[in-house]
């Protein structure tokens, strides 16, 4: 039954995200009914080789390789040209570590990962109830919420500069209201960027939020709702009750998508904010910082260092996050336990 | 490992295959709650305003939009977008994305079918480590790697050309595809295989005949996500593609906004262009793109 494998592999696995089965849709099998299969023979492991081989070939030279050569680079001190000689060992990661302005760096990191789950979460949850209700103009209104999600990075944040700018529209729209006190150097004005690149956030990604829930709700049993309601329960009790419980590993997942993209945000600061004011205007993250102090200052060396430190973070949040929070999921607890 | 067990296992008799439910969940009485109707209004102007903003001002002159930033047209100026249009440099970085996001889609489904084909349905030693290798791919972000890969790149002579795009972008594309595809192909009934193999069909065999055929909601949806990821990219296009005759549109739409930043109208009308191309393809499979996501979440 290959459902059921999930439950075991998801265990083994360090990224098993969109995994959510949980072995919520099948019960457990009667080990007596197993049968014992046998290993493959050499036809067997020649299909493996040909059907796994191009993709591993491709993913191995393109993903991997690159990735331990960044760890490699990290070592030296390297202007991208010619072999790496000029071995320095961890002083790199030291100076890192150490440079006030990566640590500011990864404090917007933090508030990014903390805001984008608590800004995008409740909306979209909002949202992917209310678009999941039979209405009238229902799919037309679902493309258009997804809209800012399919529009590439670029055009959002040209868009938003030409939008935010000192003169741009959103001050102009606050003339025209008389709420001229409202007005801001949205972009510019350090206690306030930040909080700019939230909405932007918030805005760009929120459609991917509500395309994963709503794929979950439709995951929910409709029985439920109707028992539920001959108990007489109210549509927010059986949103409470029903839709969040089930709702959970669908939001689980997303959460951890969300605090990934969070801890490796890039393009939208980089087009809409450039290398320099992203950092005296309070939005550089680890990813920029990265970009600014290795490629453009042509210190690659240092900017591959930059990179290990970012993956390392990521893949601690990750591993913490799939031990504590994913693994419910895993054991099934949630999906099984309440049928 | 209980893995090893699972491809022959026969399904107990009496359980019947459970599909899952597609029931529109919480959908219920309250059809046209005007309450509902106003908050979903709202919503939208939010998240249009915007885009509508661009396209709108693509019809003004710099002078309107410096007068006042926030209002419509006077009259309707068709001349930015038609310079653009008859520009060439637009229709170019058309194409160049065009080319880059079909052959990475094409690719990255086509390795990535066969790749999870072999982790949803054979058993074998290390299968769980090869299904977690490739699950580990969505941990590296291209950011992370784009300084060697460019220097790889470079090595392999494709700098300034699109197969230096497509190829990284394949292998980065391939993880989320795997882990999305493999839930489908296990889903696929044991009886199906059972009964093509009594057949004398081989593996291979089953595989052309039915699980092509079978995954392809999956085969969609992953070919969509790749296809606007690689629309939509950045990053690697910047580091890879020096010469403007081979930028893609995202290249475009920046050096165009640096080159013409007086030109503010010229830059709206440009950038409404560049986003009409993913908006039509997503409005065509937004369908597909949500029934994939079911699949992939719900196993």
């Amino acid at each position: 039954m290959p459902h059921r494998e999930n439950t075991l592999e998801a265990e083994s696995t360090t990224a098993d995200l969109a995994n959510g089965d949980g072995g919520g849709h099948t019960p457990p099998p009667s080990p007596a009914r197993r049968r014992r299969s046998r290993g493959l023979g050499w036809a067997g492991r020649l299909e493996v080789l040909i059907l796994v081989g191009p993709a591993m070939v491709v993913f191995l030279a393109f993903v991997i390789f690159p990735v331990l050569m960044a760890a490699y680079y990290g070592f030296f001190s390297w202007g991208g040209y010619g072999p790496a000689t000029e071995f320095i060992g961890i002083r790199n990661y030291v100076n890192i570590l150490t440079d006030p302005a990566f640590i500011e760096a990864l404090g917007h990191n933090g508030f990014i990962v903390i805001f984008s789950l608590v800004l995008q979460g409740p909306v979209a949850i909002l949202l992917a109830l209310l678009l999941n209700r039979r209405m009238r103009g229902q799919s037309l209104i679902r493309v258009l919420i997804f809209v800012p999600y399919v529009i590439a990075e670029v055009v959002v944040g040209t868009g938003w500069s030409l939008l935010l700018q000192t003169n741009g529209a959103v001050n102009g729209l606050l003339d025209k209201l008389g709420l001229e006190a409202l007005k801001q150097d949205w972009l510019s004005n350090p206690d306030i960027a930040i909080w700019t690149l939230m909405v932007i956030i918030t805005w760009k990604y929120v459609g991917f939020a509500v395309i994963l829930f709503l794929a979950g709700l439709q995951g929910i049993p409709e029985e439920l709702y109707e028992a539920a309601a001959i108990d007489g329960a109210s549509y927010w009790q059986m949103q409470r009750q029903i839709t969040l419980p089930l709702l959970a590993p669908t939001l689980r997942i997303w959460a951890f998508l969300s605090i990934i993209g969070a801890l490796q945000l890039f393009d939208l600061v980089y087009i809409i904010w450039g290398q320099y004011v992203a950092a005296t205007a309070g939005t550089s993250t680890m990813a920029t910082y990265m970009v600014a102090t290795g490629r453009n200052a042509g210190n690659f060396g240092y900017g591959n260092a930059v990179a290990v430190v970012l993956f390392v973070i990521s893949l601690i949040v990750a591993l913490i996050y799939q031990r504590f929070v994913l693994r419910r999921d895993t054991a099934g607890a949630l999906t099984e336990g309440k049928r | 490992m209980m893995a090893t067990l699972a491809p022959t296992v026969r399904r107990p008799a009496g359980r019947p295959a459970r599909r899952p439910a597609r029931s529109r969940g919480a959908a219920n009485r309250a059809r046209g709650n005007p309450g509902v109707w106003f908050v979903a209004l709202v919503v939208i102007a939010l998240m249009l305003g915007p885009v509508i903003y661009i396209i709108i001002g693509g019809f003004r002159t710099n002078s309107e939009i410096t007068v006042d930033p926030a209002g419509f047209p006077v009259v309707w100026h068709i001349d930015n977008y038609l310079d653009v249009l008859t520009g060439g440099v637009f229709w170019r970085q058309v194409l160049n994305s065009t080319i880059v996001a079909v052959a990475t889609s094409v690719g990255a489904v086509t390795l990535g079918l066969m790749a999870s084909y072999v982790l949803a349905r054979y058993t074998f030693r290390g299968r769980g480590v090869l299904y977690a290798l490739f699950a580990a791919g969505l941990m590296f972000p291209l950011t992370v790697a784009i300084t060697p890969l460019y220097i790889m790149v470079r090595n392999l002579g494709l700098m300034n050309s699109l197969g230096g795009i497509i190829l990284p972008q394949i292998a980065f594309a391939l993880p989320v595809t795997i882990i999305i595809l493999v839930p489908f192909l296990k889903a696929i009934p044991d009886e199906i295989q059972e009964a093509a193999f009594i057949d004398g069909c081989s593996r291979l065999g089953f595989f052309w005949r039915m699980v092509v055929r079978l995954s392809m909601p999956g085969v969609i949806t992953t070919g969509i996500l790749a296809f606007i990821g690689s629309w939509n990219a950045y990053l690697l296009p910047l580091f890879i593609l020096n010469n403007d005759a081979m930028f893609t549109l995202p290249l475009g739409v920046q050096s165009f906004s640096s080159q013409y930043s007086v030109d503010t109208a010229k830059v709206m009308a440009f950038t409404a262009l560049s986003m009409l191309p993913a908006l039509l393809f997503f409005s065509i499979f937004e369908r597909r793109i949500v029934g994939g996501l079911t699949g992939a979440v719900k196993g």
